[in-house]
């Protein structure tokens, strides 16, 4: 026997330290432009600088002379021009889908798109020689407003569509017979409130750029990726490519950050196979952060109108939802079904007896949107959390109360919600009494009141979101409902070795939440094995050959799961093998902390033992085959519905507009916890992002289309230094759709926070006269917000100059002084 | 991103460098802490032939006193800087400014003498230097000259450096016993100052006997708040005369508009983070 540790004892919420930990910080990994192979040649890109524009010409004959280059290729020259990148999700029958090849045929669509490759000896050499790609181009008129693009008459992003119109979609609860009908709601109520949100367009900006490695020598061609989503990216080759799928083996090796920035299926991966299978060797592509910016699918980017219908007493009848989503310039792969997640969402954990919900999504020629942590969710949570806020002051209600009278009580889950989804357990009232506490809420709002009786420069204002998300995607019947191409099953699989040591595959593709750790903790604790003799493989598809990837909070509640029922197998296996050495019955046999025991005797056999036992297989039940090793996969029955209350305070120094955050409090439920520093990590995470919304973050477009945001010196990331401590705590309200009782975490933190932080501002400035302020809630905005409440704006720009700014990476020319 | 091809010298003194620069014509750059000429250079909005490297050069580290003044030689770096007790204790405004510039790292690398020849108008730096009538001392082919603040800023990103010169130390006059502030205003901790404003202040029995203030980004170059000066001088070192004082502080300046900030709140935030450099300066709370 190899191992010396103690077998695991309640590893199940256990705070272990995560065990990839100490190999990603001190370097020792791989990510995939560590990936050197022999001969390996690079790709460079060849991207638009315009929006919209006819290519006239392209003059590859000075790249081409370049040293070290190997090839230059437009779509022709690679027989990309029919290719057309995968969209998984039709989300009506006519929807109107344009044609989407990896590189620009005749006409870019979005500046960033890729119109050539360069393919060089070295990365330098591939740089050096794209910027000698001459392209020409007829400039067309950009499109970029959203209701321009759909008015009578719009310049056409794809003419052959016929329209900018991708789809309209929509969900009513009366036709459903989920609700009532929202019209008549309306129109009875006593109390209507509307209200026009805005939600910018955002990046996600995970740390390691993409980079992707095609080996074609090999009998199956090998991609590395740094990807979310390996499995699925291997089926779209094959599919895509008319590749046999057997012929085609992908790895995500450690990847560093994806929120739904890598769950695509990206033109530089076809391109990086069709040009490493043109020259017959590997090729490596690995792209800058401005490239990650302009051409990594953005997300948000809505505009969304509500009505919410009342009573005086605060009881809410009706919502109605009228979105229109930006999809950029192309479909990826769910880009469409994007702003439908949130779809039944925007109820939220009330109590609405009517609900209508339609979305029009239009193209632009902007980069492509798609997930982005929440995808959809925290919009809706967003207008929701938002609009309860402006009903509250519209009756002159306290904003908890107003929530309080209208969310589900504990005592009626499951509760089945006017979008038809069953929420299968909560506790609001429970969370939110415990994040009133640690956040002095009444202190607060004593001192509120005090810094508004002295009319203090700096205001203060409390903001709440009382959020619930479905994740955990997802019941594959659902997504057949939706209209989805795929599954959202998970798979998994155990293998018992010969020592006694295990080896977990699972289909999830970590890329920084700390799986290796909480499958090793669940594995541990279902077979009673000490933590550290359980090691989980992933990542590779000739490794892990099923699985469904990583996304939308559900690698524990859909991929732990087969896991946990894996795990039961092996045990049942097991357990015959136990009998039969113990000779006894199966049912004298109790399991407990990886041992077999005849019950009421101390005669016992380890769970390694047999797993020994069943190598050698010199003894062995009769009719049974000699392994311990199980797979299953798990296709869930209803979706996870985490939810929590998060308060926040903001300081608004109203002689600069400048916010800061003052505290931060959320209680979030998230079911059992298998490792609670993990869901701690996760919720930090998400809060960053979401204030990040709120405060910072925004891709902005100019006039022409251009994206200016496109450096992290323009496109404000938030690090620790601009964030407060954050307070954080956990109600336990487990959840009955798993054998676990866990709920997703990925993406809460990034769901509750935003319409939080934005509450939080607006409270602190309502009092001044101000209604309504855009994300992110600049400085700048927040100080005109409130001289424009105060009647005494002045007129913008009055002594605007024509020389830049300092400060920001773009402004900086080339014959800058620089030392 | 990966700079275009150049040549590379790292000189081990001041002539070897100024030797260097004559040779390679127009088209060389002079590398100091590097903190912002390689993203330049990566994201290759500049592609010269030739760096020539000063980080050899000891004898352009380090800080002395000389008289009434402290030299700072100009590959000192910020961290230094902010650590040196001549700086600490007779140009405080220099320390505390520094102290911002960017995060531990940049400040590891980054130098004064390149923050100052950069002379990005949101660089925080600048200021200071002209509030604190530093003096800087150029070398070149024809020898060395001496280049006061206020003149040395000529445009954006454009100093009376010539392409032939290096800038080789600042000279600072003593302001032993000031009280200091330089007030920040950024959207994020690592970000460039929208505005910022150093301010230095003499007081003597509870009223303002000399000050110094200096706008960041309200223009091309540096301004050099003498309205606001002028208007303090003589006055209590109260709340109510800083802020009648500090509503001087957009005259003569030409802010741009960009993504972060318009022209008109430029000026506003002039205003209200003169007053509360000032204030600070003169220790008052806040």
């Amino acid at each position: 026997m190899t191992t010396t540790a103690q077998p695991a004892t309640g590893e199940l919420g256990k705070a272990r330290r995560r065990k990839e930990d100490a190999r990603l910080i001190t370097g020792r990994t791989r990510w995939t432009d560590n990936i050197t192979l022999p001969g390996m040649l690079h790709m460079a890109i060849v991207r638009s600088p315009l929006a919209h524009a006819k290519i006239t010409g392209i003059n590859t004959d000075a790249a081409r002379k370049m040293p070290g280059v190997h090839g230059v290729f437009t779509a022709t020259d690679l027989g990309a021009q029919d290719i057309s990148m995968p969209c998984a999700w039709q989300v009506t029958e006519d929807m109107k889908s344009p044609k989407t090849p990896p590189l620009a045929v005749d006409t870019v669509h979005f500046a960033g798109e890729g119109v050539a490759i360069v393919v060089a000896r070295d990365a330098a050499s591939a740089e050096d020689a794209a910027g000698a790609v001459e392209v020409d181009y007829d400039v067309l008129p950009p499109v970029l407003d959203m209701e321009a693009a759909l008015a009578d008459g719009a310049t056409l992003v794809h003419p052959d569509l016929g329209t900018n119109r991708n789809a309209l979609w929509v969900f009513d609860s009366a036709e459903a017979g989920t609700g009532g009908d929202v019209e008549q709601a309306i129109r009875e109520a006593e109390v209507v409130v509307t209200r026009r949100f805005h939600q910018q367009r955002l990046m996600p900006s995970f740390m390691e750029p993409r980079s992707i490695v095609v080996d074609p020598t090999g009998e199956q061609l090998t991609m590395w990726s740094a990807t979310q989503v390996p499995h699925i990216v291997k089926t779209m080759t094959a599919l895509t490519l008319g590749l046999p799928e057997h012929k085609v083996r992908v790895i995500a090796p450690d990847v560093g950050g994806g929120f739904g920035g890598k769950l695509q299926v990206i033109p530089e991966e076809f391109l990086t196979v069709l040009v490493a299978r043109r020259l017959g060797k590997p090729v490596k592509w690995t792209e800058t952060r401005s490239e990650s910016m302009m051409a990594t699918h953005h997300g948000r980017a809505q505009i969304q109108d509500l009505t919410l219908a009342a009573r005086k007493d605060g009881t809410v009848t009706g919502l109605k939802v009228e979105l229109i989503a930006d999809m950029g310039a192309y479909l990826r792969i769910i880009t469409p079904g994007t702003p439908l997640l949130g779809a039944f969402m925007f109820n939220a954990i009330y109590k609405f007896p009517a609900y209508r919900f339609a979305c029009t999504n239009v193209f632009t020629t902007k980069v492509p949107t798609d997930a982005y942590r929440g995808a959809g969710r925290p919009e809706a949570t967003f207008a929701i959390e938002r609009i309860m806020d402006e009903l509250a002051v519209e009756l002159g209600m306290e904003p908890l109360e107003l929530r309080e009278r209208n969310w589900i009580k504990h005592e009626e889950f499951p509760f089945t919600t006017v979008a038809g989804l069953t929420y299968d357990s909560g506790n609001y009232e429970a969370a939110t009494a415990k994040a009133k506490e640690l956040f002095d809420y009444d202190g607060l709002r004593a001192e509120q009141r005090r810094r508004r009786e002295a009319n203090d420069p700096v205001q203060l204002g409390i903001g709440i979101s009382t959020f619930t998300e479905m994740c955990g995607l997802a019941p594959s019947r659902i997504l057949g409902a939706l209209s989805y191409a795929a599954g959202g099953w998970e798979h998994a699989s155990i293998r018992m070795l010969a020592t006694g040591t295990v080896e977990v595959v699972t289909g999830v593709s970590p890329h920084g939440q700390g799986h290796e750790t909480a499958w090793s903790q669940i594995v541990a604790d279902k077979l009673g094995v000490p933590f550290e003799d359980v090691e989980v493989l992933h990542g590779d598809t000739q490794l892990a050959p099923k699985g469904m990837d990583t996304y939308g909070s559900r690698s524990l509640v859909v991929g732990g799961i087969a896991a946990v029922k894996a795990a039961d197998k092996v045990i049942e296996k097991a357990r015959k093998i136990a009998a039969h050495m113990l000779e006894c019955s199966e049912e004298d046999l109790e399991f407990a902390q990886g041992k077999f025991t005849i019950k009421g005797t101390d005669r016992s056999i380890t769970i390694q033992e047999i797993a020994f036992t069943t190598f050698a297989a010199h003894n062995f039940p009769e009719g049974m085959e000699p392994s311990l090793d199980s797979e299953a996969t798990f296709d869930p029955e209803n979706f996870s519905f985490p939810h929590g209350t998060h308060l926040c305070a903001t300081e608004v120094d109203t002689e600069t507009g400048r916010v800061t955050i003052r505290s931060y409090v959320c209680v979030d439920d998230v079911g059992k916890v298998v490792n609670p520093l993990i869901v701690e990590g996760q919720v930090h995470g998400g809060l960053a992002q979401g204030i990040a919304q709120a405060l910072f973050e925004e891709a902005v477009y100019d006039e022409g289309g251009t994206l200016v945001s496109a450096t992290l010196a323009d496109y404000l990331v938030p690090s620790a230094a601009d964030l407060p401590s954050f307070t954080t705590d956990r109600t336990e309200t487990p959840a009955t759709s798993n054998p676990l009782g866990v709920k997703g975490v990925g993406e809460a933190g990034a769901i509750a926070s935003t319409p939080a932080v934005v509450n939080a501002v607006l409270d602190a400035v309502r009092h001044l006269g101000v209604t309504d302020i855009d994300m992110p809630c600049t400085p700048q905005r927040v100080w005109r917000a409130v001289q424009s409440a105060q009647g005494a704006a002045k007129s913008t720009s009055q002594h605007a100059t024509e020389s830049a700014a300092g400060g920001g990476l773009g402004s900086i020319d080339a014959q800058g002084g620089a030392q | 991103m990966i700079p275009s091809a150049f040549d590379y010298v790292a000189a081990s003194s001041v002539e070897e460098a100024v030797q260097a620069l004559s040779e390679a014509g127009e088209d060389a750059k002079v590398i100091a802490g590097g903190q912002s000429l390689v993203p330049v250079l990566r994201l290759r909005l500049a592609a010269p032939t030739k760096l020539i490297d000063l980080n050899k050069i000891s004898e352009l580290r380090g800080v002395r006193e000389d008289g009434d003044a402290i030299v700072v030689g100009a590959m000192t770096t910020h961290h230094d800087v902010i650590n040196d007790p001549l700086v600490r204790e007779h140009a405080a405004l220099l320390a505390l400014a520094t102290h911002t510039v960017g995060d531990p790292q940049i400040r590891h690398r980054g130098t004064l003498g390149g923050a100052l020849v950069h002379a990005d108008p949101a660089g925080d730096l600048l200021a200071p230097a002209v509030a604190l009538d530093a003096e800087m001392v150029i070398v070149g082919p024809g020898g060395r000259r001496t280049v006061p603040a206020a003149e040395f800023f000529v445009d954006l990103f454009t100093t009376a450096v010539q392409p032939d010169e290096l800038l080789v130390e600042v000279r600072i006059p003593k302001k032993t016993g000031w009280g200091a502030h330089y007030e920040k205003f950024q959207r994020v901790a690592q970000a460039w100052s929208i505005v910022a404003v150093a301010a230095a202040v003499r007081t003597e029995g509870g009223s303002i006997a000399e000050a110094r203030v200096a706008l960041t980004n309200m223009a091309t170059t540096p301004v050099r708040a003498t309205g606001v000066e002028q208007a303090l001088v003589g006055q209590p070192a109260t709340a109510e005369a800083i802020r009648a004082a500090a509503e001087h502080a957009a005259e003569g300046t030409s802010p741009t508009s960009d993504g972060d900030a318009d022209a008109d709140y430029r000026e506003h935030l002039a205003r209200v983070l003169t007053g509360r450099a000032v204030a600070a300066a003169s220790g008052l709370g806040g």
